[in-house]
């Protein structure tokens, strides 16, 4: 049981052990692997403990319910899975700054977590948008050869190289 | 058989959860769940992120074709559009490399003890998520159908075969990722 507890895998053992994944979910389930439509339920499940029930009656919250579902129970699972897989190998640690932001933008928790909800808005922006993310379009989508996430995939990427690159390169 | 399986429910959210939790384990160790190893990708620096994705896809790609063939397992390909999903992909591109984790790896991060995964990037996703239905009708009437191709496969697009795009595919993304190994 060694490698259970060792710290990094071989990516492309990561990365056939994904793609035998989402053949058992297309088995099993008849679900593509996905992660960004539970946000938009748990935003609404949110925003219903303030508004109401008639939360339910906006046209987005129609089309994705604002309840638990397949996915939502994947995120969940996901959540847990790093987590048992950080801890095995001893990695699990509280962290604010992440290495790389720290030795190029300092140790400040505050910049770092006001850069990360200002990024979080945006991408949970993005990710509706297009109609899922790096999982649904960038894995579950592109296997199933759609046009839509091949696209999809091109523009993420192409966004986030330029952003990175003017975070890190430009204003840094 | 497989069909009343789909149709159960509470079977169904154990899945859910059993399946999250292998996804969960693989992106942590296969190190997609670091905000090092993600920003060194989008710097192009570091290719483990596209190792793990390029070689899920190719091997989920075979399987998922092949148990379709099989009339075991049915696609459900996305919808597109350009309003949606070219400038949709473009705003979650800025956000992924503002924020420098993706949805689904940014849970994992909260796993393993990224507190700014947790109260910076899982927070500003539900307010980004909210802001959207928010915005939705507006945009659906205006933006989303701009361009609409609906659920188009590749396959369907180029009239051939799907063996005869996902085997060609499927050696593509194998040589680019020998390229990518050598050179990267």
């Amino acid at each position: 049981m060694e490698w259970l507890m060792m710290e990094r895998w071989s990516p492309y053992i990561a990365g056939i052990g994904i793609g035998l994944l989402s053949w058992a979910a297309f088995l099993f389930s008849d679900k593509p692997l996905g992660c960004s439509t539970a946000y938009s339920r748990t935003s609404g499940m949110i925003e219903r403990l303030f508004r109401g029930a008639r939360v339910e009656a906006k046209p987005y919250y129609k089309k994705f319910a604002p309840s638990v579902d397949w996915e939502w129970m994947l995120v969940v699972g996901v959540f847990v899975g790093a987590f048992l897989s950080a801890k095995l190998s001893g990695q699990f640690q509280g962290q604010w700054v992440p290495t790389k932001w720290a030795a190029t933008f300092g140790n400040t928790p505050f910049t770092r977590w006001i850069v990360a909800l200002v990024g979080g808005t945006i991408m949970g922006i993005g990710a509706r948008w297009a109609g899922g993310c790096t999982s649904g379009h960038g894995i579950s989508g592109t296997l199933q050869l759609a046009v839509s996430s091949w696209l999809a995939v091109i523009c993420f990427f192409i966004g986030g190289i330029a952003t990175a690159m003017l975070i890190y390169n430009v204003l840094s | 058989m497989l069909k009343t399986l789909h149709e159960k429910q509470g079977i169904q959210l154990l899945f859910g959860l059993l399946m999250g939790i292998v996804f969960g384990f693989l992106l942590q160790k296969g190190g997609a769940t670091k905000y090092d190893v993600i920003i060194g990708q989008l710097l192009l620096t570091d290719f483990t992120v596209v190792k793990i994705m390029l070689s899920a896809v190719v091997v989920g790609k075979i399987g998922v074709h092949f148990f379709r063939s099989l009339g075991m397992a049915q696609l459900h390909p996305k919808p597109g559009s350009v309003g949606s999903t070219v400038i949709g992909g473009l705003i979650f591109g800025v956000g992924f490399g503002i924020l420098g984790y993706c949805p689904g790896t940014m849970v994992g991060a909260v796993g393993q003890g990224s507190l700014d995964a947790l109260f910076g990037g899982i927070s500003g996703m539900l307010i980004g998520a909210g802001i959207f239905s928010e915005i939705y009708p507006k945009l659906e009437r205006s933006i989303l159908n701009k361009g609409y191709f609906g659920e188009l496969t590749w396959p369907q697009l180029l009239k051939k075969n799907h063996w005869a795009v996902i085997i060609p595919v499927a050696i593509g993304i194998t040589a680019l990722l020998f390229m990518i190994d050598k050179f990267a």
